[in-house]
């Protein structure tokens, strides 16, 4: 047994399956999102708008927010464990890949406050 | 035929260099990479390499040949040297000892952590533990592993972190005594593998499947694995 304690989960069972399902959500809304730009080529600010305000629409564009977060930071974090190793950058490496590390969990964090400020300020 | 050979002794060197040699092979036969290396050892007693065997079951000549990870001594020169150049480096991603010989502490200290032994805590039975040819054929595929280390060693994630990720032969190993109907510590076993980089740092990119000289595919035993963790956690 490896531990980590960067590693939020601390199981590499749960970052797979997590990994796995919000790929699933990210997939699905991105989906949706296209077709409804391939079906209503020429959408104009209150049909955008409309779409934005309902409640199914703000509820899936959470999910897919907190999907991209959580995905972003399993593969970041994995990265960061794959490269930013003493083996690869020398003795340095775990300063720099926990300064990695944070400014990734501090992106994310403002992504997902500016995301939820944007998503109900419309 | 010319053959270019990776030389190194950290001792006197400061740095690897690829030597060059040019070898008159006896005609009409086609050699294996090891007999080409036992005749260049003839004209060059400093050249070293492991082997033991001689027909692949020892794994001791697992080495990169013309960038593909082998046995010497199965490897026939004519489908290893395409471009009549024969090119021999070490296993990469392990300290090199010296010329073709790789540090191998690394690799087995992976096999060492799946336990890779029967474990039961039934009493013992007077004469044998027996099992049904059903379940005995469930380890056909895993147990032929003569650790060579040639999956491992071209594996990306092994190279990333050698000292944390088991690697596709320590994998394999887990797997058949995970798949052994006579062992009772799956749970533990399982339960050694969850963290995010024993099991989970294989990207399914299967170069270990490519160059396995028995033909064993660790991807898939890995698969299994997953699977089993998948099963136990929900
Ligand atoms: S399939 Fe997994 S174990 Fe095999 S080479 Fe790829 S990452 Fe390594
Ligand atoms: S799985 Fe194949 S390549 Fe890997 S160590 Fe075993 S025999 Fe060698
Ligand atoms: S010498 Fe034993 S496997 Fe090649």
């Amino acid at each position: 047994m490896v531990t980590n304690v960067t590693n939020f989960g601390r199981s590499g069972l749960y970052d797979w399956v997590i990994q796995r399902l919000t790929a699933v959500v990210l997939a699905v809304y991105f989906v949706f999102f296209l077709s409804y730009l391939l079906f209503n080529p020429d959408v104009n600010y209150q049909q955008w708008q409309a779409l934005f305000s309902t409640t199914w629409m703000r509820i899936a564009s959470l999910l897919a927010l907190l999907a991209i977060c959580a995905h972003a930071w399993i593969g970041l974090w994995t990265i960061s464990t794959d490269y930013l190793t003493s083996d690869m950058i020398g003795a340095k490496a775990t300063v720099i890949r926990f300064l990695f590390q944070t400014g990734c969990v501090v992106l994310m964090f403002i992504y997902l406050v500016w995301g939820i400020q944007i998503l109900w300020g419309i | 035929m010319l053959v270019s050979l990776y030389r190194y002794n950290p001792e006197t060197d400061t740095k690897p260099t690829m030597q060059d040699y040019e070898l008159d092979l006896p005609a009409g036969k086609d050699l294996m990479v090891l007999d080409v290396l036992e005749l260049l050892k003839r004209k060059d007693v400093s050249i070293a390499y492991r082997r033991s065997c001689r027909e692949g079951v020892c794994g001791s000549d697992g080495m990169n040949i013309n960038g593909t990870n082998g046995l010497a001594c199965i490897t026939p020169v004519s489908s290893a040297a395409k471009g009549g150049k024969l090119i021999l480096r070490p296993l990469p991603g392990l300290p090199v000892v010296r010329d073709l010989v790789v540090d191998m502490a690394v690799f087995y200290k992976q096999f060492e952590k799946v336990q890779p032994f029967l474990i039961n805590d039934q009493p013992t039975p007077a004469i044998e533990r027996l099992q049904s040819p059903e379940d005995r054929e469930k380890l056909d595929g895993l147990y032929e592993c003569i650790l060579c280390a040639c999956c491992s060693t071209n594996c990306p994630s092994f190279w990333w972190n050698p000292d944390k990720f088991i690697g596709p032969a320590g994998l394999l190993q887990a797997y058949r005594f995970l798949a052994d109907s006579r062992d009772t510590a799956t749970d533990e076993r399982l339960a050694n593998l969850e963290d995010p980089f024993s099991v989970f740092r294989c990207r399914g990119i299967m170069n270990c499947v490519a160059v396995c000289p028995k033909g064993l595919n660790p991807t898939r035993a890995i698969g299994h694995i997953r699977s089993m963790l998948l099963q136990r956690a929900t």
